[in-house]
């Protein structure tokens, strides 16, 4: 599975104060393989997603932890290598130059989603890798793939479980890791991924009810694949419409997609949420505006005792330049000679083999005939 | 027959093994490790009640009472309050006043020509401990504080001179000096006019009121203290001044990481020379030196070329120059922070400070507040992140130059704005002193040491908070989720940061500030790394169904013969004795 976290940071609005302090979310997405029978890759979502509407929206991809499952962009089967275009028409690649995907491959597991919610990585991890958000953080998680009910599959092999998903918010209410929490999922019965969830200030969305199924939208007949599903396609449409400083609120994102266009209902939760739906925006979530204040303050600092470095005329004045420290010896690495191997004696494989010829040999020809052979 | 005997026997022998031997086996082997955690003493922790103790001293300097009032000293008094922030915290502040007399070489000292110099040599003589407040009340009609604030200060004072003699009008009323809170932990308090006929009780209770203001100026406040609590509390009954304080500062991390970067969009036209190790030296270490006990600094600087604002800003005509609006700033930071690089290594909190020099054709650039006045400092910040200030170098050269430029850029002014920036990131309260206060300026450390003091005491009560609630969801977790293993390195985390947690708040209650903001920095480390170990993942969940679906293909093969067995013996044995019975009848 694939998933992709943005980090946004939180919008807290005082009574009387104009400006919003916002910060950007945390995005999560996930992607089905490749190799699917029924809804192909999901894997044009998430990268749609990020690259047209959360990054234009304002949230740096410092804030996005992005994971996929499988790599789209050089599959060899992929006509054209480096892109993974979002339309048939080919006329957008959301694969660009600066998607930055943190989780690749084998690497998107359940027990990384986990850690990277929890907090409890290793402390090698380094800091893309890992969910940065403290108490005034809005997190946005968006998890597309293959599921059922109660659970959702990563890499064909593994699945989460909607009460592990609760366990994982809960403690990270208890640490103090977000502030509020987005949740949309675009898989099968994906509303039964959010009955299980008791913590504070989440909201959750889904594409499909209990018992029911997520279509896909178009398939490509070119790679023999569907290139979203028709819930993520309608979401975003409805993103489109939305620029950094629009009012759009919650409610209006509940009415994506109706039955009568995606064929399986969608359904939210808002019971563990403290604000009024009506009145969250949607750029709390999917956009950051940074507050900014004006330093009014200045410290007086007198000039230190001795005077700065007097540098006159341009050209011949030698600033001592900079190297890399030579950190790997290519020059050895090149002209090095072949290590010699130390002997092994043959190992236990090579020392079975023999035995097995020698034992069908004596088998079949007997030890009394061996002195006419030898 | 000895046959079935036989069998009767085995199979008896083998359900007695498996009741006895395998099952006791199979629990000790499937379970979890865990070891143990003092729970009890961890659901003490949940109930938080803090005292904060604050040593006063008020020394009377020669001149402000008489030897009959002065006869009693010294004296000491105690004052406490009680604040119930919720159910499960409370706050006490307690103020220990010391009075006495001031000594012969602190008389001397106090009679220095002026406030500054009198403060220094006071601090020569005595250092008082981290916390504490020092107050020297002086005689009304002492010269060491300027008697009024105004430059016109001859005149003032004959004009009011005459209007005193002519209409007795007090002395605060033309906005008198009465306070001056010097660099350390001292105040020069004026005193107020006592009269020799009162006793000593009310001198005092004449002069509590002074000396309330000064503390409380310069100690911490119960706002701020609130504020500092809101891991545990829900955040209603906070001003709106210290939400914006507390939502401005970082949060306390063990360490902070501030990077300085230059930003040169026009490296053809400007060839930008800046001393930033010097200016880090000489400005920015020395406040990061007094701020050690709070955190670990690690100070990086980059430049980037080429590296423009994300936001076109407008000309205008009326100063012929380019101006960015106070509402366009929001969008500045987002587009830059991506190119800005950081330290990968660490996750410690960052805080970037950026210098922008415009290139030639977007020079000069003014930043406009909200009433679309001009900003002196030419600079902004955002809460948490850090500050942007914008540098204009079209002065410093005339059209003819020789592109590219070489232009030094002035550290002083500029560090003069990110120390600034950075005092606010890193919490230091906005003081709004009452009128008659006048503060010195925090000189070449960037902060006073009473500042730091209110410093020390939020960041204590905020590691305190949070290192409890740390614990305290710890502990509730791993007795929710039983699947979780529990090593003995999480358990030697967990006890060290619970005896830190009960040293700190011991400390705090004895008053010494520094040593209960060292035990609440151990009892934060110590908590956060026990709460998010990497080996505290609880994988082990399993659903009822899938449990039975494990074990019913292991046990029940083994189990279906024994039990069958097990009946026939019984049903055999009953059979045995209704035949018995049939036979005796």
């Amino acid at each position: 599975m694939e998933l992709r976290e943005f980090i946004n940071f939180p919008g807290l609005t005082f009574p009387g104060l104009k400006i919003t302090l916002l910060k950007p979310d945390i995005f999560f997405k996930q992607w089905y393989s490749w190799y699917s029978k029924i809804h192909s890759s999901h894997l044009e979502s998430p990268l749609e997603v990020f690259h047209n509407h959360v990054y234009r929206l304002g949230i740096p991809d410092s804030h996005i932890v992005l994971m996929l499952a499988d790599d789209m962009a050089c599959n060899y089967r992929n006509p054209k290598p480096a892109t993974v275009f979002s339309h048939k028409n080919m006329e957008l690649n959301v694969y660009g130059d600066d998607v930055e995907v943190d989780y690749r491959g084998y690497e998107v597991t359940v027990e990384n989603f986990l850690r990277v919610l929890t907090g409890r990585l290793p402390p090698s991890t380094p800091r893309s890798k890992r969910l940065l958000s403290d108490d005034r953080s809005n997190i946005l998680i968006y998890l597309t793939g293959h599921g059922g009910n109660g659970f959702l599959k990563f890499q064909d092999s593994e699945e989460i479980s909607n009460m592990e998903l609760a366990d994982a918010f809960e403690q990270m209410w208890q640490k103090r890791r977000y502030n509020e929490l987005l949740f949309i999922i675009d898989t099968c019965q994906g509303a039964s991924m959010y009955e299980r969830f008791y913590s504070p200030n989440l909201m959750a969305l889904a594409s499909s009810q209990v018992g029911e199924d997520s279509l896909s939208h178009q398939p490509d007949l070119g790679i023999g694949v569907h290139l979203m599903d028709k819930y993520t396609f309608y979401l975003l449409e409805f993103l489109e419409e939305v620029h950094p400083a629009s009012q759009a609120n919650m409610n209006d994102l509940f009415k994506v997609c109706p039955q009568s266009q995606c064929v399986s209902t969608p359904g939210h939760r808002t019971d563990l949420f403290q604000r009024d739906p009506g009145s969250v925006l949607i750029t709390d979530f999917f956009g950051s505006v940074r507050k900014v204040e004006i330093t009014k303050d200045t410290i007086n600092l007198t000039s230190p005792v001795e005077p700065p470095i007097k540098r006159s005329g341009s050209s011949d004045i030698q600033i001592e330049s900079l190297t890399y420290v030579d950190q790997l010896p290519v020059a050895e690495i090149i002209h090095q000679k072949p290590k010699q191997k130390d002997w092994h004696p043959p190992d236990g494989f090579i020392l079975g083999l023999w035995t097995l010829i020698l034992l069908v040999f004596f088998q079949t020809y007997g030890i009394k005939h061996l002195k006419h052979i030898f | 027959m000895p046959e079935k005997q036989r069998g009767r026997y085995a199979a008896l022998a083998i359900a007695a093994v498996v009741i006895v031997v395998g099952i006791p086996l199979w629990w000790k082997t499937t379970e979890t490790y865990r070891a143990w955690l003092p729970f009890s003493e961890i659901s003490e922790l949940d109930s938080l009640q803090l005292q904060l103790s604050v040593d006063i001293e008020v020394v009377f300097s020669r001149g402000t009472l008489t030897p009959e009032q002065q006869k009693k000293f010294p004296l000491s008094h105690v004052n406490e309050k009680e604040h119930q922030v919720d159910a499960k915290t409370g706050l006490r502040y307690k103020y220990e006043t010391r009075y006495r007399t001031a000594t012969i070489m602190e008389e001397d000292a106090l009679n220095q020509p002026t406030a500054a110099e009198a403060d220094l040599s006071l601090h020569m003589l005595s250092e008082s401990s981290c916390g504490s407040v020092v107050v020297y009340v002086i005689p009304e009609s002492s010269t060491l504080l300027p008697e009024v604030r105004f430059r016109a200060f001859v005149y003032f004072y004959i004009l009011k001179s005459l209007l005193k003699l002519i209409m007795l009008i007090p002395a605060v009323y033309f906005q008198d000096v009465k306070v001056y809170v010097g660099q350390r932990r001292t105040a020069l308090l004026r005193s107020p006019p006592f009269k020799t006929s009162w006793n000593l009780k009310e001198v005092l209770s004449n002069l509590d009121v002074e000396v309330e203001q000064v503390v409380s100026t310069m100690s911490f406040g119960h706002q701020d203290i609130v504020a500092a609590l809101s891991n545990r509390v829900r955040m209603t009954k906070v001003t709106k001044e210290s939400m914006a304080d507390s939502m401005r500062a970082i949060k306390s991390s063990p360490g902070y990481e501030i990077t300085f970067s230059l930003l040169n969009p026009d490296p053809k036209s400007h060839s930008l020379h800046w001393d930033i190790e010097g200016a880090v030296q000489s400005y920015i270490q020395p406040l990061l030196n007094k701020l050690a006990p709070i955190a670990n600094f690690s100070v990086d600087s980059q430049i980037l070329y080429y590296a423009v604002l994300g936001v076109n800003p407008r000309f205008d005509n009326s100063v012929s120059a380019y101006t960015l609006s106070a509402d366009s700033l929001s969008h500045v930071i987002n587009p830059v922070e991506a190119r800005l690089g950081s330290n990968a290594a660490s996750s410690n909190p960052v805080l970037n400070f950026l210098l922008y020099v415009p290139d030639a054709h977007h020079s000069p650039l003014f930043i406009r507040d909200h009433s679309k006045r001009e900003v002196p400092s030419n600079a902004f910040h955002s809460p948490r992140w850090g500050g942007i200030m914008v540098y204009n170098v079209n002065e410093m050269y005339g059209p003819e130059a020789e592109r590219p430029v070489d232009i030094n850029i002035n550290m002083a002014k500029v560090m003069g704005v990110f120390l600034a920036q950075l005092r606010l990131m890193l919490g230091v309260q906005h003081t709004h002193p009452p009128t008659g206060f006048v503060l010195q300026s925090p000189g070449s450390a960037g902060l006073a040491d009473w500042e730091l003091d209110r410093l020390l005491w939020s960041r204590s009560v905020e590691n305190i908070a949070t290192a409890s609630t740390t614990i305290t969801s710890l502990a509730q977790l791993l007795d929710q989720i039983g699947n979780i293993v529990i090593n003995d390195n999480i358990a030697q985390q967990v006890s060290s940061a619970v005896t830190s947690l009960q040293s700190a708040v011991a400390e705090l209650e004895a008053g010494n500030l520094a040593f209960a903001l060292q035990y609440s920095r151990e009892a934060i480390l110590a908590s956060e790394r026990a709460f998010f170990d990497p080996s505290l993942l609880h994988l082990l969940y399993f659903p009822d169904d899938q449990k039975f679906a494990i074990y019913i293909p292991l046990f029940l093969p083994m189990c279906v013969p024994i039990v069958l067995s097990l009946l026939k013996i019984v049903s055999e044995a009953k059979k045995r004795r209704a035949d018995k019975q049939a036979k005796s009848d």
